[in-house]
């Protein structure tokens, strides 16, 4: 694409990217108008998660695979389970598969808060960070770190703590909430609400960047009408369908050598995972005030500009809340069966049978479809693992995106320039750290 | 008094401890009032390079880059603090040293391993001396607390070096050896309120061994209960396994 402004050079470089969840570096060079290098590094040191799971139980595999990220660690142990269960051959129970999705509700409403208040708004707003929106924006912190109080003192209800959930296991969960955790779990959900709105309201009065790259966007599908978070087959905007199974014909990973994250495509020569992906493949399924905060803030599918994945998060944070009051209301009506509280450990006593076998979880993280895949031996040992993780399935967008954007801004100052493609990058949520370690079986 | 100048900083880890400080809730506007907070990558774009009164540390040293970054880290900072099990024992990252590093660079990588050298996973205090140690996978925010308010004080911290049993035993929860599955806190150091048999489930050993394990009392239950040493050496290894690498391993 010809540069608009011939003759200029540019050199934006910008080690360990801040405000997101891990290392990476982002590197732009104009040349004369040319734009002669347009990358996203990950720089992040790997960490091996795949090769050092060979010999383990598949029963700790959630405990060591939400280590993969603190910040998803929900949706990381909440994938290793399905992956487990259907190497094993377990299906959970009704009340179980609730419970999951009230407890990924909350990892949604928890991500995206901390995403837009602290990450994403002081872009917004011209800060450095939230500690000098403390004195400018004193109400919209305080609100931000309570709500993040709030969704995390459900999670220790329901799991134990938010940070690598200790009762969620293969099987089921280790301790059950009481009638009377459930009672207060609902009512504090509900009393979420004017924070809630009150996010909306804000979100709706901040101008977001104007640009657009049409993409494939690719997110978990179903047939039913609840919004698939927790289960479905994936799914693009180009019509591609596959199940879960046949991730690996979705995901496409290559090893490029300036990250130690590998590069995944599609139908194109990259695809789109996330907020944005979801509400462009499955808003009609939103909850009815999900809807009405799509239309307070004028989002409206297929959107195409990345900068808008930050509203398409606080879309989806109003619908986990409403999904998460039902099912908190649900529960608190039908009871719950309490004997059903496990005892496993390391399944020493063999209470779970435990077969060879294979299974695949896929489940949509705060950033985008995650994918976990084990294969055990007859003893219940991993012998092979893989994880594909959403900010892996981003960074050749990413790199689209900013090939796109570089030329239509290049007028800018290069301070403007480099704080815009920082904004493009964070947009996405990015969670480095988790998306070093990728792995052909 | 003037506030200490304060930053965060992460090598190899998930980002957890850093994001149980943001958890703290309100209160983190009660911490941030106390100290200078000028560098926290995760939650800041603010930078600095100069010298620090406290840095926190989250994470391992799995590389020479991480390993020189700390050393860099510790010539400007008058304390340091290891903050999570990542940092003060290895943690999971230890799990890498049982197998050979050229094999799992193979593994994850293939032919790309090449691009992306490793080394010994190695915890804080084996590469640099450290002042303050937070145990856990991830930080108790409690004593977080509790560490912070020391350091402002200027003195030590004694993490507790008891088994987590006596907390368990304080809180009045069936022991797992009695219904059946094994569970790490005999040897593993307190502090966390037994955190984990609280919520149903087993200790994985986060916080690492306590200095003098009682090893004949855990070798009995083991036997009473037929369960194999090797099941339970192969579990400590989880967050233990760099102890093995002895505290000041060369490179
Ligand atoms: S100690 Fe645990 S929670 Fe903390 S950074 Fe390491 S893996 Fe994450
Ligand atoms: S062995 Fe575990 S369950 Fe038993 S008392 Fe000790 S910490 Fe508690
Ligand atoms: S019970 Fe064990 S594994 Fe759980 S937090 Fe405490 S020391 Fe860590």
């Amino acid at each position: 694409m010809p540069a608009k402004k011939a003759g200029k050079n540019l050199g934006v470089k910008v080690e360990y990217l801040t405000r997101v969840e891990g290392h990476g570096n982002i590197v732009v060079e104009v040349r004369d108008g040319a734009l002669e290098a347009c990358r996203f590094d990950v720089v992040e040191a790997p960490r091996f998660f795949e090769a050092l799971l060979r010999g383990r139980s598949i029963f700790e595999a959630q405990h060591i695979t939400s280590r993969i990220c603190g910040i998803c660690a929900c949706a990381h142990s909440l994938t290793s389970i399905q992956a487990a269960e259907e190497a094993l051959g377990i299906i959970p129970t009704a009340q179980t598969t609730t419970l999951r999705r009230l407890l990924l509700d909350l990892e949604f409403i928890d991500s995206h808060v901390l995403h837009v208040y602290l990450l994403a708004l002081p872009d917004l707003v011209g800060a450095r960070s939230f500690l000098p929106l403390v004195a400018s924006h004193e109400k919209v912190v305080r609100r931000a770190l309570r709500m993040k109080k709030t969704v995390n003192h459900l999670s220790d209800t329901l799991v134990g703590r938010h940070v690598h959930p200790i009762s969620a296991i293969v099987g089921g969960f280790t301790k059950l909430p009481s009638p009377a955790d459930l009672e207060r779990m609902h009512e504090e959900l509900i009393a979420l609400r004017p924070d809630m709105e009150a996010t909306v309201a804000l979100v709706a009065s901040l101008a977001f960047p104007e640009f657009e790259r049409p993409t494939e966007y690719v997110a978990l599908v179903s047939d039913d009408a609840t919004y698939p978070l927790l289960a479905g087959d994936i799914g693009s905007s180009d019509g591609v369908r596959l199940a879960r199974r046949e991730y690996r014909r979705a995901t496409n990973e290559k090893v490029v050598p300036h990250s130690s994250a590998k590069h995944t495509s599609l139908s194109r020569d990259a695809y789109a995972v996330g907020a944005l992906a979801r509400f462009n493949l499955n808003h009609e399924k939103l909850a009815p005030r999900a809807k009405e905060a799509a239309r307070v803030l004028g989002l409206k599918a297929p959107c195409h500009n990345p900068f808008l994945n930050t509203v398409a998060q606080t879309v989806e944070a109003v619908h986990c809340l409403e999904e998460a009051i039902g099912l908190a209301g649900e529960l608190l009506e039908r009871g719950v069966d309490r004997s059903e509280a496990l005892v496993v450990g390391l399944n020493e006593g063999g209470r779970i049978p435990v077969r060879a076998g294979e299974g695949v979880g896929a489940i949509e993280a705060p950033r985008g479809i995650l994918f976990h895949r084990y294969v055990t031996d007859d003893a219940g040992l991993i012998t092979a693992a893989d994880c594909v993780i959403p900010t892996n399935q981003n960074l050749a967008n990413i790199e689209g995106d900013m090939r796109a954007l570089v030329p239509e801004i290049l007028h800018k100052s290069d301070a403007e320039i480099q704080l815009r493609l920082e904004m493009l990058v964070r947009s996405y949520d990015p969670c480095i750290s988790c998306s070093t370690h990728l792995v052909r079986l | 008094m003037r506030r200490p100048r304060t930053a965060f900083f992460d090598l190899s880890c998930c980002e957890g401890c850093q994001l149980q400080v943001v958890n703290a809730g309100e209160l983190l506007l009660e911490i941030v009032n106390l100290i200078d907070l000028v560098e926290f990558r995760e939650a800041m774009s603010e930078r600095h390079d100069g010298p620090l009164d406290v840095a926190f540390v989250e994470g391992s040293v799995t590389d020479e880059h991480a390993a020189a970054r700390l050393r860099e880290i510790r010539g400007r900072a008058k304390v340091l603090v290891a903050l999570g099990s990542c940092a003060s024992t290895g943690g999971v990252n230890g799990m890498k040293n049982a197998f050979d590093l050229a094999e799992i660079g193979r593994v994850v990588y293939g032919d790309g391993r090449r691009f992306f050298p490793t080394a010994t996973t190695r915890a804080l205090h084996q590469v640099v001396p450290v002042d303050y140690t937070i145990h856990g996978c991830p930080i108790a925010i409690p004593e977080l607390l509790t560490v912070l308010k020391c350091i402002l004080a200027g003195i030590p911290y004694t993490v507790p070096d008891q088994a987590v049993c006596t907390e368990c035993k304080r809180n009045e929860n069936v022991c797992l050896y009695d219904r059946g599955v094994t569970c790490l806190g005999p040897v593993t150091r307190a502090g966390c309120n037994s955190w984990c048999v609280n919520n149903g489930n087993i200790c994985y050993g986060c916080r690492g061994l306590v200095s003098n394990p009682n090893e004949k009392g855990m070798l009995q239950v083991l036997t009473s209960r037929g369960i194999s040493l090797e099941h339970v050496v192969r579990r400590m290894e989880m967050y233990n396994r760099c102890r093995e690498e002895g505290p000041e391993r060369a490179r």
